[in-house]
C-alpha cells in the first residue's frame, strides 16, 4: 500500500496539488488575489510533467483558452478570484451550453467591485449561480477545510469530465490561505493518458440519448462546437422542439447523477431541536459550536455542512427541517444562501440568518449566542 | 480558404477551424472539418489554448473587422506577440453587418453608419500595421474580388510558421454600400478591384498615389521563434507517456 504522509499545506496549494492528481495537465489564468498561488504552483509543476502553463492576457482569454485546450483533450483548469470570475461568465456559459469540461476556482474575497482583496467573504454564492445569462445549470463545491480543498477539486476535475459539465470549486479567502494539515496518498501518481478517441463508430458528440464522453478534435471525428443551440452533431439549430430538448439535456444530466454532485456531512444530534448549515470557512466556526454543545455537552444540536451549493441540497435541509425546531444559517454575506435553505424548509423550522459582513469571521462566539435560548 | 487547405497538403483531421460570431464567423458551421464557433471576440484565445494543449493541430481562425480588432482586439494584439502558430483571417467587410450596419474600427473615417448618421470620426486601424507592431510574423491583404490570390495568400499564410494574418478585404452591400452610394455587390467589388494595386508596385508609387488605394499581396514575412514550439522545448514529456 502506498503511505499516506500528513504534509503542511495551504488552500491554494492543495487546490493545484489535488487538480495534478486528477490529471489536469493545462492551466491558463491572471494574476489576482487571493488565488494567485494557484497559478505560481502550477506554473512551478506542470512544466515539469508535460504540461501547460499559460499566462494569458486577461481573465476572459484564461477561460477560452481553458476550454480550448479541453477540447483538444487535455483536463484543464483556471483560477481567479470575485473581480475576475464576473469577467469569466461568458465563457462559462459557453462550456455550459457546448458540454465542455472545465474547472474554475474562485477564491472569494470581499466585494462587490474591488471591495477588500485580502478580505474573507462568502458574497459570491448566487453569482456562482446565476452569473453566466440564460437558464444554465451549474455544479459549484464548496470546501470547509483545506483536506476538502484537495478531495473535492479531484470530485471538480472527474465529475466536469464525466458529465462535461463545468464545475465551480468555490473556495473563500480564508481556506485559501489557510494553512493546515492535509493526508495525501502517497505512491505513484496518476497515468494520465494523452488525448484519444475510444468512442465507438457510431458517437456523437451530443447523442439524444444522454452524455457521450468528448472525442477531442484531431481525430476524424468531425463535428460542430458552438455556443448556439444545436442537434446532435452540434450544428446550430432554431427548431423549437430541438431547442427544449437540448435545454432539457443540459439539466437532465445534472439531476440524472444528483446523488453523486450533491455532498454534505452532518455531525452532532440526532434529533436537533437546533441545527447550523453552514459551508466553506464558516463551517470552522460551527463545528467548534457543536464540538462543546454536543460533544461535551450532549445538548440537541447539529451541523450540516454543505459540500455541494448547487445544485441546492433541498433533500437534505427538508429532512433536517423536519426534525430541527430551529435552522441557523451563518454567512459571510447579507444573507444569500438562507433564502434557499428557507425555500426547502417549506416552514417546518423556523429559519435564522447570521451574517457578518465587515470582512471579518463568524465567531463561534457569535453563534452560540444566536443559540442561546437553546442551548440553556 | 478551403482551396488554399488542400493546396497545403494538410490531413483534414488535424486542421481545426475556430470562429468568432459574426456574418464571417458563421462560416466554420459549413465546414467539414473539427469546427469551433466561439464567443464574439474571443476566438484566438481559444484557438490558443487548443493550439498548447495540441501544437500538432493546424488552426485557421475565421474573424470579422469588429470581432477581431474591437472586443477582440487584445487577444488579437497577444496572439501577435506570443507569434503562436495560428492562422488568422479576418474578413474585413468594414461594418458590423449581422447587427444592421454599425461602425467597426476598421470603418473608413468619414462613413455612414446606422450608429454614425453623419459619418463616423473614428480613425480606422490598419490591421496589418497593428499585426506587425504587435509582433506578428506575417501579414498579407487581399480581396473577395481576387480569390486566387486570395487562396495563394492563405497558403502562404498557413505554410508560415508562427502568428500569420492574412485581411481579406469584402463587401457588405446592404448594411454598408448602400448607406455610402457605393452601388450593388457588383459595383463595389469593381471599385475594390480599381483601387488595389500590389506592395510592390506601390513601392514606386508616392503618399499621393497611394491615397485610397488597397495594397494586397504579403506585406511582411518574418523567421522568428514560434510560441508552441519554445514551449514544449522547456517541457519535461511525463514519464507514463
Amino acid at each position: 500500500m502506498p503511505e499516506t504522509k500528513p504534509i503542511l499545506m495551504q488552500g491554494n496549494e492543495a487546490c493545484a496539488e489535488g487538480a495534478i492528481n486528477a490529471g489536469v495537465r493545462f492551466f491558463a489564468g491572471y494574476p489576482i488575489t487571493p488565488s494567485t498561488e494557484v497559478a505560481e504552483l502550477m506554473a512551478a509543476k506542470l512544466p515539469d510533467i508535460g504540461g501547460v502553463f499559460m499566462q494569458m492576457e486577461d481573465e476572459i482569454a484564461s477561460m477560452a483558452a481553458v476550454i480550448g485546450a479541453s477540447i483538444g483533450g487535455m483536463r484543464a483548469i483556471t483560477a481567479t478570484s470575485g473581480p475576475g470570475f464576473s469577467l469569466k461568465q461568458e465563457n462559462l456559459g459557453f462550456a455550459i451550453m457546448a458540454e465542455i469540461p472545465c474547472v474554475v476556482v474562485n477564491v472569494q474575497r470581499m466585494g462587490p467591485s474591488t471591495g477588500v482583496p485580502t478580505a474573507p467573504s462568502q458574497g459570491d454564492i448566487m453569482q456562482t449561480r446565476w452569473g453566466t445569462h440564460g437558464d444554465h445549470p451549474i455544479i459549484v463545491f464548496s470546501p470547509a477545510s483545506v483536506y476538502e480543498t484537495y478531495y473535492l477539486t479531484i470530485a471538480a476535475v472527474n465529475l466536469s469530465q464525466k458529465l462535461r459539465q463545468p464545475v465551480v470549486l468555490l473556495l473563500d479567502e480564508v481556506i485559501g490561505h489557510m494553512r493546515e494539515k492535509v493526508l495525501i496518498p502517497g505512491g505513484g501518481r496518476l497515468i494520465v493518458e494523452k488525448a484519444s478517441d475510444k468512442a465507438p463508430a457510431d458517437w456523437k458528440p451530443y447523442d439524444d440519448k444522454g452524455v457521450t464522453p468528448l472525442v477531442p478534435f484531431g481525430f476524424g471525428r468531425y463535428y460542430h462546437v458552438t455556443g448556439l443551440y444545436h442537434d446532435q452533431y452540434g450544428f446550430p439549430t432554431s427548431d423549437p422542439r430541438q431547442v427544449e430538448r437540448a435545454l432539457d439535456r443540459l439539466h437532465d444530466k445534472l439531476k440524472k447523477y444528483r446523488d453523486e454532485i450533491v455532498l454534505t456531512n452532518y455531525i452532532g444530534h440526532r434529533e436537533p431541536k437546533v441545527a447550523i448549515v453552514a459551508y466553506g470557512c464558516t463551517v470552522r466556526s460551527a463545528r467548534a459550536v457543536i464540538k462543546k454543545a454536543y460533544w461535551q455537552n450532549r445538548l440537541p444540536v447539529g451541523l450540516l455542512s454543505l459540500q455541494t451549493i448547487w445544485p441546492f441540497p433541498d433533500r437534505e435541509i427538508k429532512e433536517l427541517a423536519e426534525k430541527a425546531d430551529v435552522i441557523i444559517v451563518p454567512e459571510l454575506n447579507m444573507g444569500q444562501l438562507v433564502g434557499e435553505v428557507e425555500r426547502c424548509a417549506c416552514g417546518r423550522a423556523e429559519v435564522i440568518p447570521l451574517n457578518r459582513y465587515d470582512g471579518e469571521m463568524i465567531t463561534p462566539d457569535q453563534l452560540v449566542e444566536k443559540m442561546g435560548r437553546w442551548l440553556s | 480558404m478551403v482551396r488554399a487547405i488542400e493546396r497545403t497538403g494538410f490531413d483534414q483531421k488535424d486542421v481545426v477551424i475556430v470562429s468568432g460570431i459574426g456574418c464571417s464567423s458563421r462560416a466554420s458551421g459549413y465546414l467539414n472539418f473539427n469546427t469551433l464557433h466561439t464567443t464574439h471576440g474571443r476566438a484566438l484565445a481559444f484557438a490558443t489554448g487548443l493550439k498548447m494543449a495540441r501544437p500538432e493541430l493546424k488552426i485557421f481562425v475565421i474573424m470579422g473587422d469588429g470581432d477581431c480588432s474591437a472586443i477582440g482586439g487584445n487577444h488579437f494584439i497577444h496572439a501577435c506577440r506570443r507569434n503562436i502558430d495560428l492562422n488568422a483571417v479576418i474578413i474585413n467587410n468594414q461594418i458590423y453587418g449581422m447587427t444592421g450596419g454599425q461602425y467597426s474600427p476598421l470603418t473608413p473615417q468619414g462613413s455612414k453608419a446606422s450608429t454614425a448618421p453623419r459619418g463616423t470620426l473614428e480613425r480606422p486601424f490598419d490591421i496589418l500595421k497593428l499585426a506587425r507592431g504587435a509582433g506578428a510574423t506575417f501579414g498579407a491583404r487581399g480581396t473577395a474580388v481576387q480569390p486566387r490570390q486570395l487562396e495563394q495568400l492563405i497558403a502562404r499564410a498557413a505554410a508560415h510558421k508562427g502568428f500569420s494574418v492574412v485581411e481579406s478585404l469584402s463587401q457588405c452591400p446592404v448594411a454598408y454600400g448602400r448607406r455610402n452610394n457605393l452601388g450593388g455587390p457588383v459595383e463595389m467589388l469593381k471599385s475594390m478591384k480599381e483601387k488595389s494595386i500590389s506592395v510592390e508596385k506601390a513601392t514606386a508609387m508616392d503618399e499621393n498615389e497611394l491615397e485610397g488605394k488597397i495594397l494586397t499581396g504579403v506585406h511582411f514575412s518574418i523567421e522568428a521563434p514560434e510560441y508552441a514550439e519554445e514551449y514544449y522545448r522547456t517541457v519535461t514529456a511525463e514519464e507514463n507517456h
